[in-house]
């Protein structure tokens, strides 16, 4: 293939990929007839419904990503320290959230954790919180997991951890002082994308009544004009910050470190 | 009483069984090496010491307290591995404090035992480093000390020099060594290299398919060999199928060639070993001859290739700027002293 030939599918995808979002965020300016202004952002910025269910959306991503991460660094730090036999059953459970529709996921919850059940979480507020914060830790497995089985693989774990136990180390200072702090790069990539996910997650909010960012973004969309766009530019904006950020702590990490 | 005492241990991994029947007495302040070559079980045996296996059968115990049931954190050893495993996200101070961080011990004596650890290794000004920002000698003995600084009964080395270069290798065990007796401390050291185990140690545990064949001074092991296997296995051995033609004087015919080894022997075939440097140019009691089949000039040392009725036999000769290396070809008469030759038990 020649170089301009590469070129000339370079600009073509790139075209592909820019074009819609460029008409995006020229539509998000241009509420104002005749010329481009910030109208539809200040509109959505001063709109406390906004407020409320980005901050709430916020949260839930917290929560998330500690909880999440309480989770995901132990399993996968014992299944590589104890039971490497069953890695590919835990990556095809962890894969699982994505062939499985968020909808089925957010029903089977509705069922099983009904007010009538044994474990009425959609019951109270606090319940239905828990239930939706456990649905995105589903959500954002495959890219917690992965992102932090990566970051064991690069570390001698079971090394570190008999050389830990000698010096008289007990389970929570091996994870918390020596494990985690040589996973940390990875963790904040995963966490990184779950946040990401979080924030645009429409289904398990919608159907569990959540107050959250995905369905305020949805209901926009159904009744205006140009803040929708508005939005979608802020969410796209909060999703490449956050790649960003990965990129920056995954740059940071290796600095001065020997390749 | 015996500071450590290993009993009757037995490990299986599956149908592999690693470690047999295998026992071991050591003093304290003793310097112990267990030499074999990979497979034989002697990592095993260190890791069951650390209590990172579980023996199947048997019982450890350290100091007179039986400590087979005990976890890794209660059995006070302290391990250096062969891969250092410093924590990496840890300064070097960090890192040596590491274990009595974990005690409880008080800030400011841990401050005064980290300066005193790497005061004895001789990295005083590293303790603000972190381990990739040393080279790999440093970052063993920095191991070293983090293993040692919680004052440990017994010091564990799995291999501890066998990821470094060959010069580092030869000053960081005499090093290890000087700080072993500096100290005092009870030492266990894995190994399957011979030089490093018969330069170190007190005593040698040669191991072979999970056994201790032979527990001995380094002087024991290398001149009297109890097994063909540490015969084989420790220094280089030349092997001599021979035939015994007078038991009482212990004659023995190589072909046409007599040698009398002075000593009884039970009559008919016999293996002889003979180290290369017992074998002189120079002459001696006894003598065999053979033709020179290769002559390496291997710098300090010429190691002369012959020919003795069908056998080879190496023999080293000091490099001299007065005496060529024998030619190939050339018949060589070069002798040794009877009592240098070892009678080698038949496998078992």
């Amino acid at each position: 293939m020649t170089r301009a030939a590469a070129w000339a599918i370079l600009i073509l995808g790139a075209i592909y990929f820019i074009l819609p979002l460029m008409g995006m965020i020229e539509f998000s300016l241009s509420m104002r007839r005749g010329e481009y202004s910030l109208d539809a952002y200040r509109i959505v910025l001063a709109d406390p419904q906004f407020r409320r269910t980005f901050g709430y959306s916020v949260m839930m991503a917290i929560a998330t990503i500690v909880v999440g991460m309480l989770l995901v660094v132990p399993t996968a730090y014992w299944v590589q320290l104890k039971l490497p036999r069953l890695r590919p059953l835990i990556e095809f459970m962890t894969l699982l959230p994505l062939v499985i529709p968020a909808i089925v996921v957010v029903f089977g919850y509705i069922r099983l954790y009904n007010t009538s059940s044994w474990l009425p979480l959609t019951g109270s507020l606090t319940g239905t919180n828990i239930l939706l914060m456990c649905g995105y830790i589903m959500l954002g497995l495959p890219y917690m997991y992965r992102a932090v089985d990566t970051g064991l693989r690069a570390v001698d774990v079971a090394t570190l951890t008999e050389a830990a136990q000698s010096l008289g180390a007990g389970w929570g200072t091996i994870l918390w002082r020596l494990i985690l702090p040589n996973v940390l790069v990875a963790v904040l990539s995963g966490a990184f994308v779950t946040f990401a996910i979080v924030m645009g997650e429409f289904t398990m909010a919608a159907l569990l009544n959540r107050p959250a960012f995905g369905p305020y973004l949805q209901l926009m969309g159904a009744n205006r004009a140009y803040e929708p766009f508005a939005l979608a530019t802020i969410a796209f904006a909060i999703t490449w910050a956050c790649i960003g950020a990965m990129q920056l702590f995954t740059r940071f990490s290796r600095q001065g470190r020997p390749t | 009483m015996s500071f450590l005492k290993l009993s009757h241990l037995e490990k299986s991994f599956g149908a592999s069984h690693v470690v047999r029947n295998f026992n071991l007495e050591v003093e304290r302040g003793e310097f112990i090496s267990l030499l074999g070559p990979s497979g034989c079980g002697k990592t095993t045996v260190l890791r069951m010491v650390a209590g990172f296996e579980k023996p199947d059968v048997g019982s450890i115990s350290i100091a007179g307290k039986d400590v087979t049931a005990l976890g890794v954190r209660r059995r006070d050893i302290g391990m250096v591995f062969q891969a250092y495993a410093l924590f990496p996200n840890l300064t070097v101070a960090q890192n040596v404090g590491f274990g009595l961080k974990v005690q409880g011990t008080a800030r400011s004596e841990i401050s005064a035992r980290v300066q005193e650890m790497l005061a004895l290794i001789g990295l005083p000004d590293k303790a603000d480093r972190y381990p990739y920002q040393l080279s790999g000698g440093q970052q063993q003995r920095v191991a070293l000390a983090r293993a040692l600084a919680p004052r440990p009964k017994v010091l564990l080395l799995d291999e501890p020099l066998s990821a470094l270069d060959a010069k580092i290798r030869v000053s960081l065990r005499n090093e290890i060594r000087e700080i072993q007796k500096a100290l005092g401390i009870t030492t266990i050291f894995v190994t399957h290299d011979q030089e490093e185990a018969l330069s170190l140690s007190d005593r040698v545990v040669v191991m072979h398919k999970g056994v201790a064949d032979q527990i001995g001074t380094p002087f024991e092991v290398y001149n009297a060999p109890a097994t063909r296997f540490v015969a084989g296995f420790v220094g280089t051995l030349n092997t001599l199928e021979a035939e015994v033609i007078d038991a009482a004087t212990g004659t023995v015919a190589l072909g046409a060639q007599r040698l009398v080894l002075d000593r009884p022997l039970p009559p008919g075939p016999v293996t002889l070993g003979l180290r290369p440097e017992m074998l002189h140019m120079e002459g001696g009691p006894a003598y065999l001859t053979g033709r020179v089949m290769a002559s390496d000039f291997l710098g300090s040392v010429v190691r002369v290739r012959v020919d003795v009725a069908g056998q080879i036999l190496a023999l080293d000769q000091f490099n001299s700027t007065r005496r060529a290396p024998p030619r190939v070809g050339e018949e060589l008469r070069f002798g040794l002293n009877p009592s240098d030759v070892l009678v080698i038990a038949p496998a078992g």
